[in-house]
């Protein structure tokens, strides 16, 4: 065994991997199921060590709006709440997607709606992939399946928002948080220096330089001639995102008469069924979503012609089945399956539904 | 080699901390490992339980439907997972925590009075550790030398001067358990 495999949970890790990034702050105020994301921070004291600020705020509107503040001076900085909690960041999101600004959040799913339960839900991907917050704007969305992947999502999380100035989001769940796996830590990187943000960033507030013209942060255009020319320099950029950054797995799905879509948590409970199906002779793929923004819709509407039927697969109401069905178009049968308010189906529930929708 | 484990009773009986050291160890001998404990309002009380899951190949789904084998340490435990131990499975009580024994015959039932001996040890911290013996006498999935070291991976450094218990407290469990 090497020294770098670690046992951890996935809340963990995240913490770890946005040390080792070089994040410049955390700003979060604390929710079960991922408490321990603080937790964890506050134990490596990293403002001793890499010089990362780490900051219990007084709400989460405080937290976000601490990123909005972090991201403008070109710092690489991040949030983490749950589902309630992260509602009430919206607003904060919207300002910071509408003033183009990178910076990475975390939500680690619960049951809801409302308080609802600390138990795990994925029942926010209405709000993350479909807005939550006000105007037309998007979230690069990650869905980790794994402890490994709450650890690689911080920095892929951070460089992707850092690549096209938008806030990024790790949507993982209550299983994916709470779980230990283990995982192997990204490298250390430094943290970028003031010289390194004034050359990448230059839009980065940093007191005025002397030759320089002030850098102004805002969301705010009176003028809705120039409002409408932001917006269409977003949108131009989101269709950059959905052609270059979709990210998506496939487990046996090659000769697959039907297929399971699933993501996070709930793809790795449909490997368990698609197991189950196979010892049965039900030939069935999983297909997992990693980026649920930009959505793998080209990649699913190709399996349109190739499997009988699909079964989307979620701790929710039925929330990704519209992105599926969407993408297939009508051409062939798309199901739900979920459990909802914070209860887990166990891979033999997801085998039988599979059966009665499907077969 | 998998070996597919549920660990349920009270919050405050050491369930979660015995998946762990259980998961540390098997990282110690390099298999794939998963820990997923019910987590929330049951560390206070209520009921705890745990999955962990040691195998050769990558493990798919944390979340189970049976288990090979169940270790169960109180009345309700043994009421919601007795018939989720496959046939031909494990299951391993302890007699002070369950006042009506498992009923299954096709499966291999296992008792050991680990509360019993803990207080005869004059160390209710031990209960876990002798319960973990008695697992590890049944089927020595991991090597006592390595359930050591994950020991010593899992607990803080402040407590690593109770290694030597633990290990004294996993010899007792080893040495008590009966098949029934």
């Amino acid at each position: 065994m090497t020294e770098d495999v670690k046992l951890m949970k996935g809340n963990e890790a995240i913490a770890h991997a946005a040390i080792r990034y070089g994040a410049d702050g955390y700003f979060g105020y604390p929710i079960t199921p991922q408490s321990e994301i603080m937790e964890t921070l506050m134990e490596m004291k990293p403002w001793e060590t890499t010089g990362m600020v780490v900051l219990q705020a007084e709400s989460e509107v405080a937290a976000i709006n601490m990123v909005y503040g972090g991201a403008g001076c070109g710092k690489a900085v991040m949030t983490s709440s749950s589902s309630p909690g992260v509602s009430l960041k919206q607003e904060g999101i919207s300002y910071i997607a509408g003033a183009e600004l990178p910076c990475l959040i975390d939500n680690v799913m619960r049951g809801g709606p409302g308080l609802g339960t600390i138990q795990p839900s994925q029942a926010d991907y209405f709000q993350t992939v479909k807005g939550g917050g006000h105007g037309d704007y998007r979230l690069i969305t990650l869905a980790p399946a794994s402890v490994q992947e709450m650890a690689d999502f911080v920095g892929l999380g951070f460089d992707l928002a850092f690549k096209y100035n938008n806030p990024a989001i790790i949507l993982a769940d209550g299983i994916i948080g709470q779980m230990m796996e283990k995982v192997v830590l990204p490298p250390f990187r430094p943290r970028r220096t003031e010289e390194e943000i004034r050359k990448q960033m230059p839009w980065a507030t940093q007191g005025k330089l002397v030759g320089h013209k002030r850098n102004v942060i805002t969301s705010l255009e009176l003028d809705p001639a120039i409002m409408e020319e932001n917006n269409i320099r977003f949108q131009a950029k989101y269709r950059k995102i959905e052609e270059a950054e979709v990210r998506y797995e496939e487990i046996g799905c090659e000769n697959a008469d039907y297929l399971m879509v699933a993501f996070g948590s709930m793809a790795r409970i449909c490997l368990k069924t698609q197991e189950m199906a196979r010892a049965e002779g039900i030939k069935v793929g999983v297909l997992r979503p990693i980026t649920l923004w930009p959505f793998p819709s080209k990649a699913i509407a190709e399996y349109a012609d190739k499997v009988k039927g699909m079964i989307s697969v979620e701790l929710n109401a039925g929330q990704m089945v519209e992105d599926i069905r969407l993408a297939v178009n009508g051409k062939v049968k798309v199901e739900h399956f979920g459990r909802l308010g914070g209860i887990v189906p166990t891979p033999d529930e997801v085998l039988d539904a599979l059966k009665q929708k499907l077969l | 080699m998998k070996e597919e484990i549920i660990i349920a009773g009270f919050g405050g009986q050491g369930v979660l901390s015995m998946g762990k050291i259980l998961a540390y160890s098997g990282l110690m001998e390099n298999k794939e490992v998963s820990w997923m404990p019910s987590y929330g309002p049951e560390q206070r009380g209520g009921t705890a339980n745990v999955t962990v899951i040691l195998s050769d190949e990558r493990i798919s789904s944390p979340v189970l439907n049976t288990y090979d084998i169940a270790i169960i340490l109180n009345q309700p435990s043994l009421e919601k997972f007795e018939n989720k131990v496959k046939p031909g499975g494990i299951l391993i009580y302890d007699g002070y925590g369950i006042h009506h024994a498992p009923t299954r015959k096709d499966i291999d039932i296992y008792r050991i009075d680990a509360m019993d001996t803990a207080i005869e040890m004059e160390n209710s911290k031990a209960f876990n550790m002798i319960v973990l013996g008695g697992l590890l006498k049944v089927k020595p999935m991991v090597s006592l030398e390595n359930v050591l070291k994950g020991l010593k991976k899992s607990l803080p450094e402040r407590h690593h001067k109770l290694i030597p218990m633990n290990e004294q407290a996993i010899l007792k469990g080893m040495e008590i358990i009966k098949k029934v």
